[in-house]
């Protein structure tokens, strides 16, 4: 039992949970009143827009792709949601539809083009923020009343954005991990050219992952304008790199198909807390983007170490 | 099953170019029910294309396929072959090392789908390892990373033979022997007539002739891309395969070294090493000039005494011994041997880089040079030495490792089986090679599983449960003595 307990397997897989609690831990021990109902749920709201994004971004990385245009797409599909939706319904629904599948597109024309990743999706961060600024041109809108009361749920004894999360963690999880296709998406990344040999379409499975991160990304952007209720162009910046960071944070791998889902939402997770953790010890704000780097490297440090002793 | 229905594969006239390479080059083959087809040639022969366009992954560029009588060229896919029964273990393996191993098996079976595929999936590979490997040691739920090579290969072949609903009729093996040890290869080989005596057929790929020869009940030899030879396996004697394969150099050479007897003790020690185990009976000691060789069943410590070895040297670690520059010739090329972007001539110098540098830079001229002296010294056959390593062929590939290693300024070269998957001609000239480098002083540790190679050896070391067993001199090796020191119970 003990030598399962330390096997550097467990261990590895233990770590992004582990930190997750210390973290939380460290915040109780200096902010005493976080640990309410109310304070949870304030510390927490904004984790389910990035565990969305961290999960679309997981889907590419699955592929051995990288997503640079994550944050750009998610800003865009918010300023579709906060426009297009609240408007015209039918209109805004197509949109958000032809968003995900401009993404299976996109993962289409890597894979036919054999172009790498980081270069078609930074080409495209531009692209999607070009079309939301046309969408969107001065920050504004209004969220669709229906997305806003999804996201104002109150749910009794666990704040929401925690049972959104293990929803989402255990919902993925079943799809990629479990499900029998789910082997074939994953071994893509693990080995592409053994899934072609076996008769398996590799085009196929781009498409299929690049249109999940799509969709998943147009879910982090109505869940994002659910909490602010307006959007703007420009609101999810961040979350390419919160997105890349939350999956290795989580336990996944840039290449090899090695990822977790349920280690994405919670590497999304700790990301979130750390920016509370840093304000409750009033480090000031140009401070903390520094100091989530230096959580970042401190949490990979430890999982190069298991993997030392693993090899 | 009628007479006309005893022919499952027809080839006929099959080409296949590469830019200029003709690599197949009209070929024609039939595979009949329940037979055990061997195939040998030299690396570069056309044998993996051949296999190729057989599983479906590569198409042919002219002539016909024809399956069960009905011509299927033209729109000849790896999901035709798939439902017409036929499997291929390609030589570099195809699993995915992300996944466990009843993840890998599902990969294979389209049809293993909905709730529980899983426990259905690893009870289906774990029952065709029993049969095939009794005694493997694997379990459904191990990542395919964490299993050796050997075990991999053993998995790899297993899901091969596992059935679902699509029918089974011809498995195309590509040396699968060349991972696994003597016991495994055996173990593999009579699961091989059982399976073609039920009807299956199998086609064999192996670089060791004694497999073929013992094991199939027809042979054929290609050469240049084309179909040389075909006749039952009883028709060819060991020489007479080697001669139809068209090699020049004669296998009694092997024999001849042994005319060649150093003695110990006239040079000094280089290398003196111990296992991690304690449970030595002797340390590994080579001399200077001497050519050891590490045997024993495959992964039981070789690997590991030739990394530590490495490590002592590279770190300059007072224990084990170790004097002098050491270089490592890997055996898993695809993975630790070749820089898969880089040119011949780089992959070759990328060792000596040191030497070639001129103002703080690599001296362009300088890494041509060395390339194409390379070129010359062990025959790599390129028109271009700045051509993508890829372009090589397996065996060719594994010449520039050899160059690589013998570019370099070490005195030591560590070989980790190096010969895997190795044509026996392009296996002479090395021989030749390290025999003449030995004699010039450099020391050559060398862990094979082929038990041919350990009569290159002046001295062999056997290696069991990661201990050292046996230390054999070349007079006293003999293939019964390795078995004997490999399986004997530490009782």
């Amino acid at each position: 039992m003990l030598a399962k307990l330390t096997s550097p397997r467990f261990l590895r897989a233990a770590l992004p949970a582990a930190s997750f609690t210390i973290l939380l831990l460290a915040i109780f021990y200096v902010q005493p009143r976080a640990m309410s109902y109310f304070g949870m749920n304030l510390m927490l709201q904004y984790t389910v827009p990035i565990a969305l994004a961290t999960i679309a971004q997981m889907f590419i990385i699955t592929v051995n792709d990288l997503d640079l245009s994550i944050g750009a797409f998610v800003g865009l599909t918010a300023c579709i949601g906060a426009t297009l939706l609240a408007d015209t319904p039918v209109l805004g629904v197509l949109a958000l539809a032809a968003c995900v599948a401009a993404y299976a597109a996109m993962g289409a024309l890597i894979h036919w083009r054999n172009l790498p990743s980081i270069v078609v999706t930074l080409g495209m961060s531009f692209v999607w923020l070009g079309i939301a600024v046309l969408v969107l041109p001065t920050p504004g809108g209004t969220a669709p009343g229906w997305v806003k009361s999804i996201m104002a749920l109150k749910v009794p004894y666990v704040p929401f954005p925690i049972v959104a999360a293990v929803v989402i963690g255990c919902v993925v999880h079943v799809v990629l991990m479990r499900s029998s296709y789910g082997v074939v998406l994953r071994g893509a990344g693990g080995n592409p050219k053994a899934i072609g040999r076996a008769g398996w379409s590799l085009l196929k499975t781009k498409m299929v992952m690049f249109g999940a991160a799509g969709f998943f990304g147009v879910l982090s952007g109505l869940s994002l304008i659910g909490l602010t209720s307006a959007a703007d162009a420009h609101i999810a910046d961040r979350y390419t790199l919160y997105a890349i960071a939350g999956v290795i944070l989580g336990g996944g791998e840039f290449v090899g198909g090695r990822v977790s889902p349920i280690g994405a939402v919670i590497g999304a997770l700790t990301l979130a807390l750390t920016g509370s953790f840093l304000t409750f010890l009033r480090i000031s704000p140009d401070w903390q983007i520094g100091a989530q780097g230096g959580i970042l490297i401190l949490v990979l440090a430890l999982r190069a170490l298991i993997n030392r002793r693993e090899g | 099953m009628n007479a006309s229905d005893k022919t499952i594969v027809s080839l006929t006239h099959v080409a296949k170019h590469f830019g200029a390479v003709r690599a197949l080059d009209g070929v024609d083959l039939t595979v009949t029910a329940g037979e055990c087809l061997g195939l040998v040639g030299h690396n570069g022969a056309g044998k993996s294309t051949l296999m190729n366009v057989l599983a479906g992954t590569l198409s042919a560029d002219k002539g016909t396929i024809s399956v069960h009588g009905h011509d299927l060229s033209g729109r000849y896919s790896v999901s035709t072959a798939g439902e017409n029964g036929i499997r291929c273990v390609f030589q570099e393996l195809s699993l995915c090392p992300n996944l466990s191993v009843a993840e890998n098996a599902r990969i294979f079976h389209p049809s293993l789908t909905g709730f529980g595929w899983k426990r259905r999936a690893g009870d289906m590979i774990h029952a065709k390892l029993d049969e095939i490997f009794p005694g493997h040691g694997i379990t459904p739920d191990d990542v395919v990373a964490d299993l050796s090579i050997g075990k991999r290969q053993m998995v790899e072949i297993a899901r091969a033979f596992t059935t679902t609903n699509a029918p089974l009729h011809l498995v195309i093996l590509d040396e699968p022997t060349s991972s696994l040890d003597a016991v495994t290869s055996g173990q593999l080989l009579d699961f091989v007539r059982k399976v073609v005596g039920s009807g299956i057929s199998c086609i064999l790929i192996s670089h060791v002739l004694g497999e073929v020869l013992n094991y199939a009940d027809r042979i054929v030899v290609m050469k240049d891309g084309l179909v040389v030879a075909s006749k039952p396996g009883s028709d060819f004697t060991r020489d007479t395969l080697v001669a139809a394969m068209g090699n020049v150099v004669e296998v009694e050479e092997i024999k001849d070294h042994q005319a060649f007897e150093a003695k110990r003790g006239q040079t000094e020690i280089v290398i003196e090493a111990r296992s991690d185990t304690a449970l030595d009976s002797v340390p590994l000691v080579a001399h200077r000039g001497e050519i050891i060789g590490l045997a024993g069943l495959a992964s039981h410590g070789q690997t590991t005494m030739l990394l530590k070895i490495y490590d002592a040297a590279m770190r300059n670690k007072r224990t084990p011994k170790v004097d002098g520059p050491v270089a490592l010739v890997a055996g898993d090329r695809q993975t630790d041997g070749v820089f898969h972007l880089w040119s011949i001539s780089r992959n070759v110098g990328v060792r000596s880089l040191r030497r070639m540098v001129k103002r703080g830079l690599i001296d362009p001229l300088a890494e041509a040079a060395l390339g194409r002296e390379w070129q010359e010294r062990i025959k790599i056959k390129t028109p271009d030495m700045d051509d993508n390593i890829l372009s090589l062929s397996g065996g060719n590939q594994q010449k520039a490792l050899f160059a690589r290693a013998l570019a370099s300024d070490a005195d030591i070269i560590l070989m980790d089986d190096p010969m895997r998957g190795v044509d026996i001609g392009t296996k002479l000239e090395v021989y030749d090679l390290i025999r003449d480098e030995a004699a010039q002083g450099r020391t050559f540790l060398w862990y094979t599983t082929e038990m041919d190679e350990l009569y290159n050896c002046d001295h062999t070391y056997v290696f069991r449960d990661g201990a050292i067993v046996a230390d054999l001199t070349r007079d006293a090796l003999s293939e019964e003595k390795i078995l004997q020191s490999s399986f004997q119970e530490s009782a």
